[in-house]
């Protein structure tokens, strides 16, 4: 193991590391910042919904030439809510909690001195970084950022006569989307060949704890949809820049008919929602995982059904490609198409619920320790639930009529992917911490985030589902030339300010993050009595993870308050101590579970 | 005043951090009993706030919801709607109860034992059928009701329409006597001689089509929408007709409905009365004009700087007054020149 030990740099160390750990700091923080100017993004866009009228010096500060006195144009408006969603969808809750999740856990909880390839690992965050960059430039042109909303339907997305944002803004767009598919890529495959290849001795793959199995399919998940959204920004390309006509047909703009003919936007969707909607789950899959291994050891309990929860995972990721036309009932496509989407979309239902309710089962006589990380946990359980039964209605193509693009949708998936993906990055911050960087983050300020984070949260999308019933459309840059939308606006008003409070409440995650990072009490070796196997490494980072031999894997992660007598729950546990690490053999007469 | 709220902002972030680095010299990192009781019991206390919250809104919020269906096709729409929220709000209110109760019931002391439960295959075929049961009626109820809706052959003397959108208006062309409509493309268009659709006043069909800005529907009779656009995606949403289809160039989409009530019956109706009665308590507030019911058509698919004002008015009238409103239109043979 020489060549783990060689001479770090400053620049080999903590910039161009090849380090699966340092990686997975670098995603977290890139994702992080990236999160902030996409929450920022979404408090200005709320407070011109709730007080369209009024003027705000904020507004003046941040949108520069892009607000007249203090109140913000319709085209940056637009601007707000496409790169709100671009980043919050890609940069937060792709990279930033499958990137740092994946990178960290992989080696660590299969039993490997680091990724497949080191290298690859770090092409991948940088190329994530850079794609960062440019977004971020794109803020930054002269008209303004992609404007399109986050699906960039052409031919608005394709025509800078049709909104300003379609010029350079959309441009740097395609280019930063382009290279953060190329990272996102490079790095699924790394995950996928990681935990194919790399576990070691015993950890066979119905011994992977849930977060392993979670994040494999996510892997598999993205490396099947992603080079599709990737050919369909191609082709955008092309109908931008070289004159083709892939979307593009029969169009009357600006007092002038364009030469495209022939080409269909219709199929921009399909080519966009065949990532679209796997994007969900591979936005959520990895923050089910997270919460299974945080339920499991907060709980004490085994994961209740692991092999229904690895099944349900795989049948979530197998239904999640066949389903995009779910988002398109309305697009124009052949009806015919409508009644197959309803069918394999609400079949989506029944996996998810067993996992609900999997969840459900775990807590149940458990011995909770209602760590910061759990509460985290417990409120994704709750916010999935919510936003899921919802989805019945969406999911249906005959209900979907009325409530398409509206409010209803918006609370939706705000609720199932938005909320609930990053409850289980928080659950994941607050409990691999330790493992990041050696120190522990305090639980009083943990507790504080938690609870103003989730009375927001509901307190914003609860109530967006009804002025959703109500009609309301998306996307409205302000809803006063509607007077029958006029009884929303108080609703609109109490929804930004819990959006507001919420907003600002995460400053108390980010006090406790970087101040822990540096002032917190150090970490043990295994502070929340965990099974899985990256909690048997030293608390300060070593390359390749184990000192000596890797450990070798005798059991599965959840032997957690395993009895002396299985039949009866007054006798001792069987090891003296109600967790038993994975390495542990099994005693003579052990049964396996 | 203005100075005041500033100085108010900053004297709360300093306490906040004052406070942040207070709570950060308590040292203490990981839950115990005492944690575990007080946040086990906060659990219940957040439960009594998200039930409360959900039954007000349900129950408050009643008033702010679409009237019924104004379209005949539209009320398996809201019976099926009916059905999927009665059961998803039951499995809600059951669920977080659980979620949440089992959080408090459960929480941890160090005297305390976790039950090792691993497994049920009883359990987990009973929660894997009850599903697919119940998703069984609504996928079925669902499909019969899209297919209801969809289908639009069959129908000949359902009267014809065009919706025409383009950035930011919405335009109509009724099929006149023939009930066809002529032939439309963008290249068509000429400002100069009111061709504003791109009509192919070649086509022997154009020559009695009727162009309008706003929509007269008869009620009973079906109504058979075609939708161009001329520009980028819009959205033709009809929110209380249940209809919506989005209008794509380079394609004609369709959909149908047949109107139920008349513009004038629908202000009567107790739901709608109610809404605007609200409506007209907050308007009267700011000093606004007085709002009447009106069916609308808004864009509903992000097209632009103006996509929040594009809006048409929709009218629904008895046959006889639809009859009359029509003849009175001029065809596109009297109004483009040629």
């Amino acid at each position: 193991m020489s060549d783990h030990h060689h001479k770090e740099t400053f620049v080999t160390k903590y910039i161009f590391s090849q380090d699966h750990k340092m990686i997975s700091k670098q995603f977290l923080v890139t994702g992080m910042f990236m999160g902030v100017i996409a929450v920022l993004m979404s408090m200005l866009f709320r407070m011109q919904i709730a007080w369209p009228e009024t003027s705000f010096t904020i507004v003046e500060a941040f949108l520069g030439s892009h607000q007249t006195d203090g109140i913000m144009d319709p085209d940056i408006y637009l601007a707000l809510v496409t790169i709100h969603g671009t980043i919050m969808v890609f940069f937060v809750l792709t990279a930033g909690l499958s990137g740092t999740f994946s990178n960290l856990l992989i080696p660590l909880q299969i039993g490997a001195r680091d990724m497949a390839s080191g290298f690859l690992n770090m092409v991948s965050y940088w190329l994530f970084f850079l794609s960062s960059i440019v977004m971020v430039t794109s803020l930054f042109v002269e008209a303004g950022p992609a404007a399109a909303g986050w699906t960039i339907y052409p031919p608005l997305s394709a025509l800078p006569q049709a909104i300003p944002g379609s010029g350079a803004g959309m441009t740097l767009w395609l280019v930063s989307m382009s290279i953060f598919i190329a990272s996102s890529l490079i790095g699924a495959l790394n995950y996928i060949v990681t935990v194919l290849n790399l576990r070691t001795k015993g950890m066979k793959m119905t011994r992977l704890p849930l977060t392993m199995w979670a994040f494999f399919i996510t892997a598999i998940i993205g490396v099947v949809s992603f080079p599709v959204l990737l050919s369909a920004a191609l082709l955008l390309v092309f109908d931008r820049s070289f004159g083709t006509s892939f979307f593009l047909s029969d169009i009357f703009i600006s007092g002038e008919v364009l030469h495209y003919q022939g080409g269909s936007p219709v199929l921009f969707e399909h080519l966009f929602w065949f990532l679209g909607h796997p994007e969900v789950y591979i936005v959520l899959l990895p923050a089910l995982g997270i919460t299974s291994e945080v339920i499991s050891t907060n709980s004490r309990k085994p994961i209740f059904g692991y092999r229904a929860m690895i099944l349900s995972i795989i049948a979530i990721a197998f239904l999640s490609t066949i389903v995009w036309g779910h988002h398109m009932f309305i697009s124009g496509m052949n009806p015919f198409l409508g009644s197959v989407f309803t069918f394999t979309t609400l079949l989506i239902a029944i996996p998810s619920a067993v996992k609900a309710f999997n969840y459900l089962t775990t807590l149940w006589r458990g011995n909770l320790q209602l760590n910061p990380a759990m509460l985290f946990s417990i409120g994704l359980v709750s916010t999935f639930v919510t936003g899921g039964l919802t989805g019945l209605v969406l999911g249906d193509s005959a209900l979907d009529i009325n409530i398409h693009d509206t409010y209803f949708v918006v609370a939706h998936f705000h609720l199932v992917m938005g909320v609930s993906a990053i409850f289980g990055m928080y659950a994941g911050v607050y409990h691999w911490f330790p493992k990041m960087y050696g120190r522990m983050m305090n639980k009083t300020l943990g507790y504080w985030h938690f609870w103003i984070t989730i009375v927001c949260a509901y307190g914003v999308f609860w109530p967006m589902h009804f002025i959703g019933l109500a009609g309301l459309p998306r996307r409205y840059y302000t809803n006063t030339n509607f007077p029958m939308f006029d009884d929303l606006l108080q609703i609109n008003v109490v929804i930004t300010l819990f959006a507001l409070v919420g907003g600002i409440a995460q400053i108390i995650f980010f006090a406790n993050f970087f101040i822990s990072m540096y002032r917190g009490p150090k970490a043990t070796q295994n502070p929340w009595k965990s099974n899985t196997l990256e909690w048997t490494t030293p608390v300060e980072h070593i390359h390749g993870n184990w000192p000596g031999q890797i450990p070798e894997v005798h059991r599965w992660a959840y032997d957690y308050s395993k009895r002396v007598d299985a039949d009866d729950d007054d006798s001792d546990f069987l090891h003296g101590q109600d967790f038993v690490s994975q390495n542990t053999p099994l005693l003579e007469g052990e049964q396996q579970s | 005043m203005l100075a005041l709220f500033y100085i108010f902002i900053g004297v709360a972030i300093g306490v906040s951090f004052w406070q942040i680095t207070r709570v950060m010299d308590l040292r203490t990192v990981i839950a115990d009993d005492n944690d575990n009781d007080k946040q086990g019991k906060y659990f219940l206390v957040f439960t009594v706030f998200f039930y409360a919250m959900m039954v007000y809104c349900l129950i408050a919020m009643n008033v702010l919801m679409l009237p019924e269906s104004a379209s005949i096709e539209g009320e398996h729409d809201d019976n099926l709607f009916d059905i999927t929220f009665w059961l998803i709000g039951i499995v809600q209110f059951i669920m977080q109860f659980l979620i949440f109760f089992f959080t408090y019931k459960y929480r941890g002391r160090k005297d305390k034992k976790a039950k090792f439960f691993a497994d049920s295959h009883v359990l987990e075929i009973i929660w894997t059928t009850i599903p697919a049961g119940v998703l069984a009626l609504l996928i079925g109820y669902g499909i019969w009701q899209w297919n209801n809706v969809m289908t639009l052959s069959g129908d000949d003397d359902a009267i014809v329409i065009e919706v025409y959108s383009q950035q930011f208006r919405w335009d109509a062309r009724y099929a006149g006597e023939d009930n066809t409509l002529g032939l439309g493309n963008v290249n068509y268009i000429d400002i100069n001689s009111l061709n504003t659709m791109g009509v192919d006043m070649s086509d022997k069909n154009s020559q009695d089509d009727k162009q309008v800005t706003e929509l007269y529907l008869p009620k009973g009779r079906k109504i058979h929408f075609k939708f161009r656009s001329q520009d980028v995606l819009h959205s033709a949403y009809m929110p209380h007709f249940r209809a919506q289809m989005n209008c794509v160039p380079g394609m004609v989409t369709e959909f149908g409905f047949t109107p139920k009530y008349t513009t004038e019956e629908m202000r009567l109706n107790p739901e709608v009365m109610a809404k605007t009665n609200n409506i007209n308590k907050i308007r009267k507030a700011k000093g606004e004009d007085f709002y009447e019911f009106d069916y609308l058509l808004l864009c509903n698919k992000i097209c632009g700087a103006s996509h929040y004002n594009m809006q048409m008015k929709i009218t629904v009238v008895d046959e006889d007054e639809y009859n009359k409103w029509i003849s009175e239109r001029p065809t596109l043979a009297e109004v483009i020149k040629q």
